[in-house]
């Protein structure tokens, strides 16, 4: 894993790639989109709702791989392949653990927007 | 019938539009995804190309989308709720007005047999999120290109075969042989036309030639009728195959009559510019026939063999002796019922026939 929270080479190919504007916006829909997400993990995980449990576990990752979140994005992935039967064992700590991560994602995507 | 230089020496404005078009860049894209992020970064990368870009949340929406707006290609998520991304290939695979707008998956779904089974499924490509930006600019490019060569293709199948063949080919597929079915076959060619020929320039015959072939699939066209061969001035045409058309017998006869009204009309606008009148001769005859393609693979017409088309060619013919402009064979008429007044001209010998033929014309 790596040490940064966010890796910045990503960071910089998504802004070159699609205009500094728009990725800064992107992050804002991010910032919006991805509390909603992760409220959806914990519903789907005490409703026993595998498939919006994998879905939710899903589109974080993808989103993480995206602005270059990579040990969010890689926590999330564990949760989508171990499924909903594998979080449960260890109660919410993987939730706990990757809430902890996504707190630091907002703080440093948050820093690079009003940089 | 006379052999005439083929109608595709006159220009083809269509050739020079397909070719045109060959590089045209922009094109109607659809992006399916849940996720608001993956949907606005993937729009963003799709306009920047210069494509015009709607997006969808779902599978369901998608599909909506697709059959109302039709789109050049799609964009598929495969995670999403109420309709996921396999489920819509699989309607797409099953949908006549679906199934050739081309799919590129865009997942971060994980495992080979994932990417296999939307291949399977009819998806062209198979890209993982996030998706590079120049290889997505090449793979929509190629899915682009390939589209409009199916495009083109289809309309080239149109412009050579009418339309219920071009759909009967993409239906059933392309095989040689045929089948038996009862259908009413009409042969019609204009009267002394190597003399006319002789007479004009050969712009001016290809001309005429232009306006009494509109005029003619017109009218048969426009009765059910499909002209499966053209001849210098003569034409053929078949009611009945490869589509069923009920009182076939009837719609060829209508058919008949509108040719020779709109010959009539024609012929006041030649006589307008001190062109001599033309006359049409048509033979009909209704019974079995073998129905199918015939050629090489390579190359094939759709056309339709047997008895009946003889006896429909040498009615044809006999319009000239006979002095009538429409004749018809028995069994034609008495598919017609009362609705139409035929005269009845006997049995008469024709050629290549031992026994005598029932001939009607109609008025």
């Amino acid at each position: 894993m790596t040490t940064q929270t966010i890796d910045p080479a990503t960071f910089e190919e998504l802004k070159a790639t699609t205009g500094a504007e728009f990725a800064l916006e992107l992050v804002g829909t991010f910032l919006e989109e991805a509390p909603g997400m992760l409220n959806d993990l914990r519903t789907a995980l005490g409703a026993n709702d595998a498939d919006t449990f994998r879905r939710a576990a899903h589109s974080l990752k993808s989103n993480g791989n995206t602005f270059g979140a990579l040990n969010f994005a890689a926590q999330a992935r564990a949760l989508e392949l171990g499924g909903l039967s594998s979080a449960k064992e260890g109660g919410s700590r993987a939730l706990d653990e990757l809430d902890a991560e996504f707190a630091r994602v907002a703080a440093a995507l948050a820093a690079l927007r009003y940089a | 019938m006379n052999w005439t230089p083929s109608l595709r020496a006159s220009p083809q404005p269509w050739l020079r539009c397909v070719m045109r078009d060959r590089h045209q860049a922009p094109a109607r894209l659809l992006v399916v995804d849940d996720n608001k992020v993956n949907r606005l970064l993937l729009t963003r990368s799709l306009e920047l190309h210069g494509h015009t870009v709607a997006s969808a949340e779902n599978g369901r929406v998608a599909l909506e989308m697709l059959r109302r707006d039709g789109f050049d290609l799609m964009l598929l998520d495969m995670e999403m709720p109420e309709m996921d991304g396999f489920q819509v290939l699989e309607q797409m695979v099953g949908d006549l007005q679906l199934r050739d707008t081309p799919v590129i998956v865009t997942s971060s779904l994980e495992g080979i047999a994932n990417v296999v089974r939307c291949i399977e499924l009819g998806a062209e490509d198979y890209l993982a999120k996030p998706v590079n930006p120049v290889l997505l600019k090449a793979r929509i490019g190629a899915s682009l290109e390939k589209k409009r060569l199916r495009d083109q293709q289809k309309a080239l199948v149109r412009r050579f075969a009418t339309p219920e063949v071009a759909q009967d080919l993409q239906d059933s597929g392309f095989a040689l042989g045929g089948k038996r079915v009862t259908a009413t076959v009409l042969f019609s060619d204009i009267r002394d036309f190597t003399s006319l020929a002789e007479s004009q320039a050969p712009e001016e015959t290809i001309e005429l030639l232009n306006t009494y072939y509109a005029l003619m699939f017109d009218a048969i066209g426009g009765h059910g009728g499909i002209v499966t061969m053209m001849m210098g001035d003569g034409l053929m045409a078949v009611f009945g195959a490869p589509v069923p058309l009920p009182d076939h017998a009837t719609s060829a006869v209508r058919a008949a009559q509108e040719m020779t009204e709109l010959i009539e009309l024609f012929n006041h606008e030649r006589m307008a510019i001190a062109k001599p009148k033309i006359r049409i001769g048509i033979g009909i005859a209704t019974g079995e026939v073998v129905a199918g393609y015939t050629g090489t693979n390579d190359r094939a017409a759709y056309t339709c063999i047997g008895d009946t088309v003889n006896v429909a060619a040498r009615l044809e013919a006999h319009t000239k002796l006979a002095q009538r402009p429409i004749l018809i064979d028995g069994a034609t008429r008495a598919a017609l019922g009362d609705a139409f007044a035929a005269e009845d001209l006997g049995p008469v010998p024709l050629k290549g026939k031992a026994a005598m033929v029932d001939v009607f014309a109609i008025a």
